[in-house]
């Protein structure tokens, strides 16, 4: 047989074998076309440095009035031309979808336009690289602006900065930059030669710099959280958060940290305001957990009228004897054993002494009346649900996860420092009918249970089910011994879903306490019961009105099993292990409003996938989690929490319920103006979580965070964060999909990133030209990141992302928090061989393009979900040596997921690199190697963002380009 | 002529029959004029040590809608090798192996003597026994391990090759898989659910899912089945342990509840469970249970203890709300056990009650044995159930399964009906009447589980109307054809063949006339002379009870009492010799003379009285009335009572409160209980120690005495009867004082004047007053 036809190692994301030669001939066949454009960019690269050199002594902006007259004219063929050239690029290089077609009709406009170049002149990140501190940058509020190559037209021309709408008096600051421009301003010679025909891809913001220069700005000296309305750091940037009476933004980012006063305003910067919450986030070692305040029996004081919870922006009056409640102005009694003097600034004595009153996280214990039915919890319960149908037995799951589960068994989650863990486990196994176990500690073999009624599930045992780990280890042994011989010879391929579910639910709600399941299944249930599923799933409704259909779960029945399941505290871990389609969208719906983690492993071999799901598993079992939660936040009067993204549950419009909820778990809450804000008082916000801890204890988490307040759009576009931004809007996207047509979310998306940069240069900048693309500075990377959003497999699936794939990836979004979902939208590329050997450091990022890669390098690249190691084709056969330790290049087993262990620094580098970004990570990241020009490189390059997609999304500059004539065409 | 008490004798020894008449009335008119119906007592199984079984199948009448089965009293040709059936006279061929066969060689079945005889069919595959343990889970601690131990030492007493099968029960179900090894597998099921068959059969995995394969592989059945039911040698370890293992149910229950039992859905699984795996064939569900049925289907009362089971005079308030549910339910599991072959008991232990009044037709139409007691703990219940596993002198369990019974009866006779543990098999025939008395409509009956004392009450009816009776003499057949599973797993028929002479009561136009041989008669006064002499009173009082009790389940107690009356009234009419209006005229003949007696009696049982019993200790006595043979129904109806005494040895004395003397022991046998009551100065003596002084060794001996006769029946008895040992003035002695016959009572005792004997205190009419009326009732004109 021939070498060459063997099939890849393994199918990522096990998408059919044909679908490789297809995509495959379409971007070879197009590679002539795409290797052209270098060339221009080469010829492109050639000036910036220059221009850079000229900004660099802290030139950083040019007035506005700067440039030369006469280009008008010239201005517009060259655009044309550009424009023209550009088109041309796209139709050689795109495969001929419709997608492809769209845009290029929907460029037309743009080249059409007057001011065509508008986004050719190499834009430099001025304001940047001088300015030192963070303070800076809000107080000059640079923007950025792209402009025009020549950069002629007289008003407009320069860059145009990200300035404070017209309101606003140059200031103090302004004046030495200004000074600068005349620099500037005789730049514009130099690149007037040059053809100006393409958009340099460096001049455009670049999300390595910005989180570079993040990094470098703000991640040497802490975040003190004292004062309101502050921006914190990057969620990219490690920087360590003094609790000064506000949460920290582990716990909670906004994104913006300077409300509009009126919804007027709000309404006008169509800029989302919406904070993400992560209520358990674990801290840096570093960092103190919250103080847990125990008030007795009179459990925490609130407010009267909201309920709102004591917290540091309470008002003491009266000498101390009432307090006036910061989120509804009402007044209250001091408790008399609360009571305490004020000293001379009306502040109470003791306010250092009680984290209620100082910082801005802390936890109370609750009081019987926080409990279900008036009752203290028992502490919860894990629940082992394994699948042991045919397919689970084959693919050598059941024995893996048996053998795993005996020693991750002694590390449950504990609380504090206690001996042993209080929860207790239960286990169940089950094909077609269920297979509970008793484990009583009294008995010398665990006993077998059979329910096969699985129409109407029960519990048939309460005594001996879950029981504490060290007390029945011998039984537990023997089971897990057990239960891959006895399912050995199992022939049984179908498999039950939703009864396995009711099952846990029902046997937490026997022994009355809260608890997890964690699902090990494999196939479509399709055993006859309810929840009993079909196979739909059907790629012709891809870009049709009822693509959405794909989304949405195939019966109710799962809502109203999650509904029980919530009521319950039964928290649903689910692990998936299918070898076609399982419809996880349906599937999924459990875990996701019970606050569960979905992990899915397509095509689950033990040993190609073992390191990953075990690594997932331990990681899942041993995480702390709070259970039967409800979440609630309360906002001074003026806003209210209006919607909510996440893994939960609501049963009424306030109450988040979350049955299980992880320090991984991330609600996403979007405010609206229901009134005026004060620009005074500021607006705060108060989440307060109720939940169980796994020792069974009952608590309240308090979070608070102040936010300033404004009347000046520009002060709301000075103070936002792009990636909470981006977070939201994939939320809001990503559970658009499944009411709209994917296209419709789409072009929701672009209308409102325009409008929201619309509005900025409308009412913010300074008056330039309309050519004139003008970002605000904090949110220069919306454009990029947007286009990333787009371009997911989500809203825009390629011919290889299967409908499960997406499905679940919709569905990881959901509970994503900013970090997780700034790397995965806009992986991190990290080149290895770039940096000195011995740097410890992790080596500078590249951005995320195929034009950024060099064949001699080997490079990193990881999205929080997998990870990739491409490899260059001329790489140094010492460096292939001295990482796969094979001679060549052609040696390299494309696929590879293990690297292997050799004693040299680079291979001991490199390995450590892995290592240390897979701890970054909730979930483990597999590792693939990639070769240059290999069949798998295809995978690799649509991770490579701002490049075109194959599936037609558009690249980082087309997308900006877009983006552009969509604000002119809102501004005209 | 022997006397007919010596016939009668001979032929309840010989064929397990007493007929209430044994000598026939010739029509239909005749026959309603005896008042007591045409019946018999049949014990299908009665125990024959003399009667080797015959290894060869039985010759049947070749026509189609008789297949009478050839017996002594068929006429034979032995030259033509041809054979008569006295059913339906078809005249029949004997099959080849018959060729040998003359007057002086003839076969077994041809001797008189051989009028019961037992065939062993050898075709047909032989299916193992099969025991289903059915274990309420809800008991004391002390309780289930009692029974835990009854249980493990049952399976030392099964055959190697009977399968047995484990259910236990409480909140929910669990069928015990016993064959796996490693961890013990069980099957469970809510308790509250009633499922069929169907859906059983699938939950268990029973139903072999491609039907097309089905027929490929029947020889698989068995393996599929035998998951949860195995030969005890193989899993005799495995299902020792597991029964040690046995918990509790662990299922909480809070203070002022009844555990949840789910005795009703873990009934119908075991149902389902033999229905699905073994259909017709023998088998044994017996269910332990420790309480009454509190949820799902079956349930008898809620579990709020502060809701009382059902009380008699809840039920005739209408104020049992789950009765007629329960009693459908366990009526419908009943039903679909019997069409199956297999049979329920039902050991309920318990001080309250525990729904023996819905679940008695499981035992009662199945043949399977009813046992109520106190506790697991007890001996009452270990050696009843021990005795279960009894075994006859040929070392075969004293059981048989899935037996069909079928009457044939010459033409004369009609079958009207069966009172016993059966039931009907619809099977209409020729010689099915349309008057039911009893389980009617049909010929045949299934027993699906029965001893050698299970015994029925079969009613007749003469049809031959009265202008063209029965020739004088004329001898009418009747044919029980037995075909069950013997516990040695052969199929085997009984078949007993049976004629009595027909007689004319009142015969105005009759000629004396000879017949045959037998007795002549002179004139009509004499034939109801030889009728009266025929009579079998102690079977018909029997046989009356019966009836009476079978009306009892279904109507009033007061109109039953008022049938009996009646009847008794009319029999008294016809048979007594008195002047009219005369009450001190009245005479009846020797064989007459018991019957009001035991009337009265049976009057008072607790079989027609439910005042002072439960309506499930109503249903356990009845149940045990309608299965046992005629002694032992007598003894029911009118219990035994001995006197021991210094003044000679232990005599029967009359069951009335005039034998309880002081210095009397008195041993009395109901059959449910055997009390021994010691008389007022016997207590004394007792009590000073007397008996422990060597001198007085014979009162030692006197105490001995009864205790040793009542060991002797308790060793013969099953159920193990309740053991009471009191004395005068003791507490228990109320179990004596109900029973005999309250001659006088705190109303007449010193109207009598009489010092001797013991005042009960009751307004019940004495057996004197109750004589005295039938007396009057009788010779007066008016009824």
């Amino acid at each position: 047989m021939n070498v060459n036809q063997s099939a890849p190692p393994v199918p990522p994301f096990g998408q059919p074998q044909p679908v490789y030669p297809g995509y495959h001939q379409s971007s070879y066949g197009g590679q002539p076309g795409s290797t052209a454009p270098p060339t221009h960019y080469g010829a492109y690269n050639g000036p910036v440095p220059g221009y850079q050199e000229t900004l660099a002594p802290g030139v950083s902006r040019a007035p506005p009035s700067l440039g030369a007259p006469p280009a008008t004219t010239a201005q517009t063929p060259c655009g044309q031309a550009a424009y023209g050239q550009f088109g041309q690029g796209d139709v050689q290089n795109g495969p001929s979808s419709t997608v492809q077609m769209q845009r290029l009709s929907g460029s037309q406009p743009f080249g059409s336009a007057p001011l065509a170049p508008v986004v050719s002149q190499p834009t430099v990140l001025q304001p940047y690289g001088p300015l030192p501190t963070s303070s800076q940058v809000t107080a000059q509020l640079a923007g950025m602006q792209i402009s025009g190559a020549m950069a002629p037209a007289p008003p407009t021309l320069g860059l145009g900065y990200g300035s404070f709408g017209p309101g606003r008096g140059p200031q103090p600051n302004y004046g030495s930059p200004y000074p600068g421009a005349p620099t500037f301003g005789s730049q514009p010679g130099p690149p007037q030669p040059l053809p100006p025909k393409r958009l340099d891809p460096d001049a455009i913001p670049s999300p390595i710099q910005v989180i570079e220069d993040d990094r470098n700005n703000r991640g040497s000296e802490p975040f003190v959280t004292g004062v309101r309305g502050q921006v914190p750091p990057l969620v990219t940037t490690n920087f360590l958060v003094k609790d000064q009476g506000n949460a920290s933004p582990r716990y909670i980012r906004c994104t913006s940290y300077n409300i509009p006063c009126t919804s007027d305003m709000a309404k006008q910067a169509q800029v989302p305001l919406a904070a993400v919450i992560k209520p358990l986030a674990r801290l840096p070692p570093e960092e103190a957990s919250p103080y847990v305040v125990d008030h007795g029996e009179s459990g925490p004081l609130r407010c009267n009228r909201c309920k709102a919870y004591m917290c540091p922006f309470m008002q003491f009056i009266e000498g101390g004897r009432r307090f006036q409640c910061c989120f509804c102005s009402c007044i209250n009694d001091v408790p008399p054993q609360y009571f305490q003097h004020l000293d001379h600034t009306g502040k109470r004595v003791d306010a250092y002494d009680r984290p209620e009153l100082s910082l801005g996280s802390y936890e109370f214990l609750a009081t019987v009346d926080y409990c279900k039915n008036n009752k203290f919890p028992s502490p919860p319960a894990f629940i082992f649900m394994i699948d042991v149908s045919y397919n689970a037995i084959r693919s050598g799951l059941v024995r893996l996860l048996c053998e795993e589960l005996k020693s991750l068994l002694d590390c449950l989650p504990r609380e504090g420092r206690a001996e042993e863990s209080a929860i207790r486990v239960g286990f169940v196994t089950y094909n077609k009918v269920l297979h509970f176990y008793n484990v009583k500690s009294s008995l010398a073999q665990p006993q077998m249970m059979v329910v096969s009624d699985v129409a109407d599930m029960f519990v048939p045992l309460l005594d001996g089910f879950l029981v504490n780990v060290n007390e029945s280890r011998a039984v537990i042994t023997s089971l897990l011994d057990q239960i891959p011989e006895m399912f050995a010879d199992t022939r049984e391929t179908e498999t039950v879903f939703a009864p396995v579910i009711q099952a846990g639910m029902e046997a937490l709600k026997a022994a009355e306490c809260a608890g997890k399941l964690f699902l090990f299944h494999t196939s479509l249930p399709i055993a006859e019961a309810p929840g009993k599923l079909k196979n739909r799933d059907d790629r012709k409704l891809i870009n049709t009105d009822k693509e959405k259909t794909l989304f949405q779960p195939q019966t109710g029945a799962y809502q109203t099993l999650a509904k029980e399941c919530v009521a319950q505290g039964c928290c649903v871990d689910l692990f998936l292990f299918p070898n076609q389609y399982v419809d996880v969208a349906t599937l999924c719906v459990v875990p996701q409003l019970t606050g569960g983690s979905v992990y899915k492993y397509a095509c689950f071999q033990v040993e190609n996938d073992q390191e990953r799901f075990l690594s997932d598993l331990r990681r899942d079992v041993q995480k702390v989690v709070g259970f039967d939660a409800v979440m609630r936040v309360r906002t001074s009067t003026g806003i209210r929490a209006v919607d909510f993204f996440g893994a939960f549950y609501m049963s009424n419009t306030t109450d988040v319920e979350l049955a299980g909820l992880d320090g991984d778990k991330t609600v996403t809450v979007e405010f609206k103006h229901d009134d005026r804000l004060n620009e005074e008082s500021g607006a705060l916000l108060q989440c307060a979580l109720l939940y169980t801890s796994c020792a069974g204890q009952r608590r309240l988490r308090i979070h608070n965070l102040a936010l300033n307040c404004c009347t000046q759009l520009a002060d709301l576009y000075r103070n936002c964060e792009t990636d909470t931004l981006i977070n939201y809007m994939a939320k809001f996207a990503y559970r658009g999909v499944l009411n709209s047509p994917v296209k419709t979310v789409r072009d929701a998306l672009i209308t409102q990133c325009a409008q929201i940069l619309a509005c900025y240069r409308k009412n913010c900048a300074s008056p330039s030209s309309a050519g004139q693309l003008i970002l605000p500075e904090c949110m220069k990377l919306l454009p990029v990141y947007l286009n990333c959003v787009l371009k997911s497999d989500v809203l825009q699936p390629g011919a290889e992302v299967t409908t499960d794939d997406r499905a679940y990836v919709r569905q990881l979004v959901t509970s994503m928090d900013v970090a997780e979902t700034n790397v995965f939208f806009y992986p991190r590329l990290l080149p290895l061989t770039k940096s000195p050997i011995e740097s410890t450091t992790e080596p500078p990022a590249v951005r995320a393009s195929e034009e950024r890669l060099s064949d001699g390098d080997i490079y990193l690249l990881e999205n929080g979900l997998n990870l990739f190691l491409w490899v260059g084709a001329s790489v140094q056969q010492g460096v292939v040596q001295s990482l796969f330790s094979v001679s060549s290049f052609s040696q390299i087993t494309s696929g590879l997921s293990i690297l292997p262990v050799l004693d040299n620094p680079l291979s001991k580098k490199v390995r450590g690199l892995v290592d240390s970004l897979r701890a970054q990570r909730s979930r483990y990241m597999k590792l693939i190697v990639v070769k240059q020009e290999d069949k798998l490189e295809m995978l690799f390059k649509h991770f490579l963002v701002e490049d075109k997609s194959l599936s037609g999304g558009a690249s980082y500059v087309d997308f900006l380009c877009h983006m552009h004539k969509e604000i002119r065409q809102l501004l005209s | 002529m022997a006397t007919y008490l010596e016939f009668i004798q001979q032929n309840e020894e010989r064929d397990g029959v007493r007929f209430s008449w044994n000598v026939w009335p010739s029509s239909r008119l005749e026959a309603t004029r005896m008042v007591v119906p045409l019946a018999c007592l049949l014990t299908p199984l009665r125990e024959r040590p003399d009667l080797p079984p015959v290894q060869y199948e039985p010759v049947l009448c070749s026509r189609p809608t008789c297949k009478a089965i050839l017996n002594p009293l068929c006429q034979v040709d032995y030259r033509a090798k041809l054979w008569a059936c006295n059913f339906c006279f078809q005249r029949n061929q004997f099959p080849p192996a018959y060729t040998g066969i003359s007057e002086v060689n003839q076969p077994a079945e041809l001797m008189p003597q051989f009028s019961t005889i037992e065939y062993v069919i050898q075709r047909g595959p032989q299916s193992p026994l099969i025991f289903l343990y059915v274990v309420d889970t809800c008991l004391e601690e002390d309780d289930l391990q009692a029974l835990k131990e009854s249980l493990q030492m049952s399976l030392s007493l099964l055959p190697p090759d009977a399968l047995v099968g484990l259910i236990t029960f409480g909140r929910m179900v669990q069928v015990h898989e016993l064959s796996c090894e490693g961890i013990s597998k069980s099957f469970v099921f809510r308790g509250t659910k009633d499922l069929t068959a169907k859906q059983i059969q699938d939950m268990l995995g029973l139903t072999t899912p491609a039907m097309p394969m089905q027929q490929a592989r029947p020889q698989e059945h068995p393996f599929v089945s035998s998951r949860f039911l195995q030969p005890i040698q193989k899993i005799d370890m495995n299902l020792t342990d597991l029964l040690g293992e046995l918990q509790r149910d662990p299922w909480p229950v809070t203070q002022g509840k009844r555990p949840l039992r789910s005795t009703g859905v873990a009934l119908s699984i075991a149902v389902g469970l033999l229905e699905g795996t073994f259909p017709n064939t023998g088998a044994r569900i017996m269910l332990f249970t420790g309480g009454p049925p509190t949820q799902g289907p079956g349930m008898v009362v809620g579990d709020e203890l502060k809701v009382p089971i059902r009380s008699w005079h809840d039920i005739e308030k209408d104020n049992a709300r789950f009765m007629k549910k329960a009693t459908k339910h366990y009526e419908m599991l009943a039903n679909r056990a019997a069409t199956n072959g297999h049979c329920i008991d039902i050991y309920a232990c318990a001080l309250d009650q525990t729904g023996l009044l819905e679940m008695k037709c499981c035992a009662n139409l199945t043949g399977g044995h009813m046992v109520m007691g106190d506790s697991f703990n007890t001996s009452l219940f270990k050696q009843t159930f021990q005795r279960i596993f009894s075994k006859d002198f040929n070392g075969n369990f004293r059981m048989a399964f899935g037996a069909t019974l079928e009457v044939k009866t010459s033409r004369e006779l009609k079958i009207a009906g069966a009172v016993g543990p059966c039931v009907s098999l619809n099977v209409k025939g020729p010689c099915v009447s349309e008057n039911e008395l009893g389980v009617g409509g049909t010929s045949q009956w299934k027993i699906c589980g029965l001893d050698p004392t299970s015994t029925l009450g079969i009613y007749f009816e003469v049809v031959n109307q009265h202008n063209a009776p029965i020739p004088q003499g004329g001898r009418g057949a009747i044919q029980f054809v037995t075909q069950y599973q013997h516990s040695s797993t052969q199929r085997r028929i009984r078949v007993t063949t049976v004629a009595r002479k027909a007689r004319f009561l009142v015969s105005p136009e009759c000629k004396p006339g000879t017949n045959s041989g037998t007795v002549s008669w002179a004139d009509a006064q004499s034939h109801l002379r030889h009728i009266e002499a025929a009579f079998d009173q102690e079977a018909a009082a029997v046989l009356m009870a019966r009836l009476g009790v079978f009306r009892a389940e279904s109507e009033e107690g007061p109109d039953v009492l008022r049938w009996l009356d009646r009847q008794l009234i009319r029999l008294c009419q016809k048979f007594g010799q008195y002047n009219k209006e005369d009450p001190t005229s009245f005479r009846l003949s020797d064989s007459f003379s018991l019957y009001p007696q035991f009337m009265f009696h049976l009057r008072r049982s607790p079989f027609l009285q439910v005042f002072n019993n439960s309506p499930d200790e109503s249903s356990y006595y009845r149940h045990h009335f309608a299965r046992q043979d005629l002694t032992q129904s007598l003894i029911m109806i009118q219990p035994i009572l001995y006197s021991y005494s210094f003044h000679g040895p232990p005599e029967p004395v009359l069951l009335d409160s005039s034998s309880i003397l002081a210095d009397r022991i008195l041993l009395m046998d109901t059959f449910f209980q055997i009390v021994i009551y010691l008389g007022e100065t016997i207590a004394q003596w007792r009590k000073a120690g007397y008996q422990d002084m060597p001198e007085y060794e014979n009162f030692k001996h006197l105490l001995q005495a009864p205790l040793d006769d009542a060991q002797e029946i308790l060793q013969a008895r099953f159920p193990m009867p309740r053991y009471i040992n009191t004395e005068h003035g003791g507490s228990q002695a109320r179990f004596l004082l109900s029973k005999v016959n309250p001659s006088q009572t705190h109303n007449n005792l010193y109207t009598w004047g009489q010092e001797t004997g013991a005042p009960i205190l009751t307004d019940d009419v004495s057996l004197q007053v109750f004589m005295d009326h039938l007396k009057k009732l009788a010779v007066s004109s008016a009824c």
